[in-house]
């Protein structure tokens, strides 16, 4: 099946002008601060811009650690199907010391 | 009245066994009308012990129906009802039975009204759910269904020696307030947080949900985690260590979920994160935490079922699930990138859809009772939560770059299943006092007011906004084909390579004291042998014992003819 038709998110405007509103919805959410007034149960809450910061910093906080932890965590996709490296190791070196032998031990 | 008497077990179990008799249509319609009808009935049920009697001196109370009970009741109902919808294309008879055993097996559990039933039911859910991954019939599935079931089966070994402990202390099997005062209480804690997945004791949700079939982890996730949930409720409201246990839950999934590729994974780690904010709701255990965390399972099991058949409708249709594959199916599947969205914002907590109503709740309570620090963790977990399941999952499936597949949107039964959990998430965002009519307490909560919308959507947008601007900056982790070590990596790699060590050094050991032991015999042998070369040897050397009996005997024939003359 060709596809040919255009789609909302091939024009780079469209994208553009979805970010642009997310700009601007974020800067209207911070200036409600101000506006609105608060119930506030705790003295974190009252610090200017608390909750956007908060998510913000929270969030590439979140992506760094993450990111990092890929550094020691990420393996082969694969990884459970294969036996380890040592494994095969083990076994061509009892292979080696049998042909060496040249006969079967009464074990294998 | 007997029809009261009727537990909601029975008819799935019953439904289960028509199931293997009944063909197309019939089959279809039968299933459906199964949960269609069990609701009704439950409807009706007032509450009480509708069910009692005695088995060794004890009282068992099989069906009891409360405040508690009743609201995982209906959800299971819906989530059975859904599941059922969605995988009504399927021919393969192994599911359907087993889909419907396990959601009577929930069922029962939530309405025992004492521990020996509950640890029956309790073992039959593992024993029915794992048909549901092992059905895939990949060696991958088998292996992952087996550790699956092991863990289950052991989580149900500890509640039994805990039921024992319990019986054996109080003289009592009733399921009520347990508390943490006794053995009894510790082993049976043990046990519902393996099935709770409480940390360490995760693995088996995030290695077995992704591989079953694709309408198979629809049913896992909404039974076998919430009457954990259910349990802790009953039996453990209000124990401390449940915060910081929840706390726990609800954080460090969510950074496994960023780097994950397949996300069906991904899902099912912010499945661990969501059962966190329950299991802090039960911990703080007042009436508006008990409230948040019960309204949350509800929710969570509606929600966290549409993100998880948007998820099979991409892998049913493209036989992909790894975010590397994907991107750019919003172009070919409309409708499922919507209904995506749908549940995408509910788990988010965005405002005017369900999962807002029920999460803020839990959030209120632990800032009411003082846990500053695990509201500031709860925080964070819910900006990580929009970060890796509202916006990751549509994203990395539905937009970020074109992958070139070319798909349909899903079977009509998948997309109407989607549908009906859609509208559900957006009724209860929109009125939540019907599903607040139901909860366990009345608290006259109001989730809709100017502080909470403010804070929770200035939060929400500021996520977004972040990850908006790791990706223009090439700083967000890309999707890339790989496996993520956790904890089950200890018994999945670590503990059974320290085995094989160990076992080898013991069998070359023991190889070589049998080899020195073989030698010392041979040694010992020839030297008798050769002791008695040298004292006889016309007789006995080079000749074989054979030709000595063969001369025995000539010479005894001889011996026998000369009797004879």
């Amino acid at each position: 099946m060709k596809n040919d038709k255009k789609y909302l998110f091939d024009n780079p405007n469209n994208v553009k002008r979805l970010l642009h509103i997310l700009y601007a919805c974020c800067a209207i959410l911070v200036v409600l601060d101000f506006v609105i007034h608060r119930h506030t149960l705790h003295d974190w809450e009252k610090l200017w811009a608390f909750y956007p910061l908060y998510g913000f910093i929270g969030c590439v906080v979140l992506v760094v650690i993450a990111a990092w932890m890929r550094t020691f965590l990420m393996r082969p996709e694969d990884y459970y199907d294969n036996p380890t490296e040592t494994d095969l190791h083990n076994d061509s070196l009892d292979n080696n010391m049998l042909n060496k032998k040249g006969e079967h031990h009464v074990d294998d | 009245m007997w029809m009261i008497e009727l537990p909601p077990f029975v008819p799935f179990f019953l439904g289960a066994l028509i199931l293997l008799f009944t063909r197309g249509m019939l089959r279809s319609a039968i299933m459906i009308a199964i949960p269609i009808l069990s609701a009704m009935h439950l409807m009706m049920v007032p509450e009480g012990i509708h069910l009692q009697f005695t088995f060794l001196e004890y009282q068992l109370t099989p069906y009891r129906v409360d405040k508690l009970s009743i609201m995982f009741g209906y959800v299971f109902h819906i989530a059975a009802l859904i599941g059922i919808i969605y995988s009504l294309h399927l021919r393969d008879t192994m599911q359907q039975v087993s889909a419907m055993l396990y959601a009577g097996s929930a069922l029962g559990a939530v309405f025992a009204g004492d521990l020996l039933t509950l640890f029956v039911f309790w073992e039959l859910l593992a024993f029915t759910s794992v048909f549901l991954i092992w059905a895939r019939r990949t060696q991958r599935s088998y292996d992952a269904g087996m550790r699956y079931l092991i863990i289950q089966v052991l989580s149900g070994v500890i509640l039994l020696v805990g039921t024992l402990f319990y019986a054996h202390e109080n003289n009592t099997l009733a399921f009520g307030y347990i508390g943490l005062d006794s053995v009894a209480g510790w082993l049976i804690l043990i046990a519902f947080g393996i099935k709770c997945a409480f940390p360490i004791a995760h693995n088996w949700l995030t290695d077995a949900y992704p591989e079953a079939t694709v309408t198979g982890t629809v049913f896992l996730s909404a039974f076998t985690t919430k009457v954990a949930v259910y349990a802790l409720a009953r039996a453990y409201p209000g124990a401390e260590i449940l915060i910081y246990i929840g706390a726990a839950m609800t954080c460090f999934p969510i950074f496994f979920a960023v780097i994950e590729n397949d996300l069906r994974r991904v899902l099912a780690y912010s499945l661990i994160n969501q059962v966190g904010f329950m299991v802090v709701g039960i911990g703080i255990g007042t009436a508006l935490a008990i409230n948040g965390a019960v309204s949350h399972a509800f929710n969570d099991v509606i929600f966290k079922g549409l993100l998880f058949m948007s998820m099979g409708a991409v892998l049913q249709m493209t036989g992909r699930i790894n975010g590397s594959d994907l991107g750019g199916l919003y172009k070919t599947m409309p409708k499922t990138t919507i209904l995506c969205i749908v549940g995408a914002a509910s788990i988010s907590a965005f405002p005017l859809f369900s999962g807002f109503v029920s999460k803020s709740m839990v959030m209120s309570a632990a800032l009411e009772e003082g846990y500053d620090w695990v509201w500031l963790m709860l925080l964070f977990a819910s900006a990580g939560v929009f970060h890796h399941a509202g916006i990751k999952i549509p994203y990395f499936a539905f937009f970020a770059h074109d992958s070139g597949l070319k798909a349909n949107d899903p079977p009509n039964n998948m997309l109407l299943a989607m549908t009906i959990s859609a509208v559900l998430c957006i009724a209860i965002g929109i009125y939540p006092q019907a599903l607040y009519s139901l909860l366990p307490y009345d608290t006259g909560y109001n989730p809709y007011d100017a502080t909470h919308v403010l804070a929770q959507t200035q939060l929400l947008f500021f996520s977004a906004l972040a990850f908006v601007w790791l990706n223009l900056k090439g700083l967000y982790p890309p999707e890339l084909r790989s496996t993520n070590l956790d904890f089950d990596w200890v018994y999945r790699r670590a503990v059974p390579n320290a085995l094989q060590k160990v076992f080898s050094v013991i069998w070359q050991v023991d190889r070589s004291l049998r080899d020195a032991l073989k030698l010392k015999l041979n040694l010992y042998l020839s030297y008798f042998s050769g002791k008695n070369d040298r004292l006889s040897i016309l007789l006995s050397r080079n000749y074989p014992s054979g030709s000595m009996v063969m001369w025995v005997a000539v010479v005894l024939a001889t011996y026998l003819l000369l009797s004879f003359i």
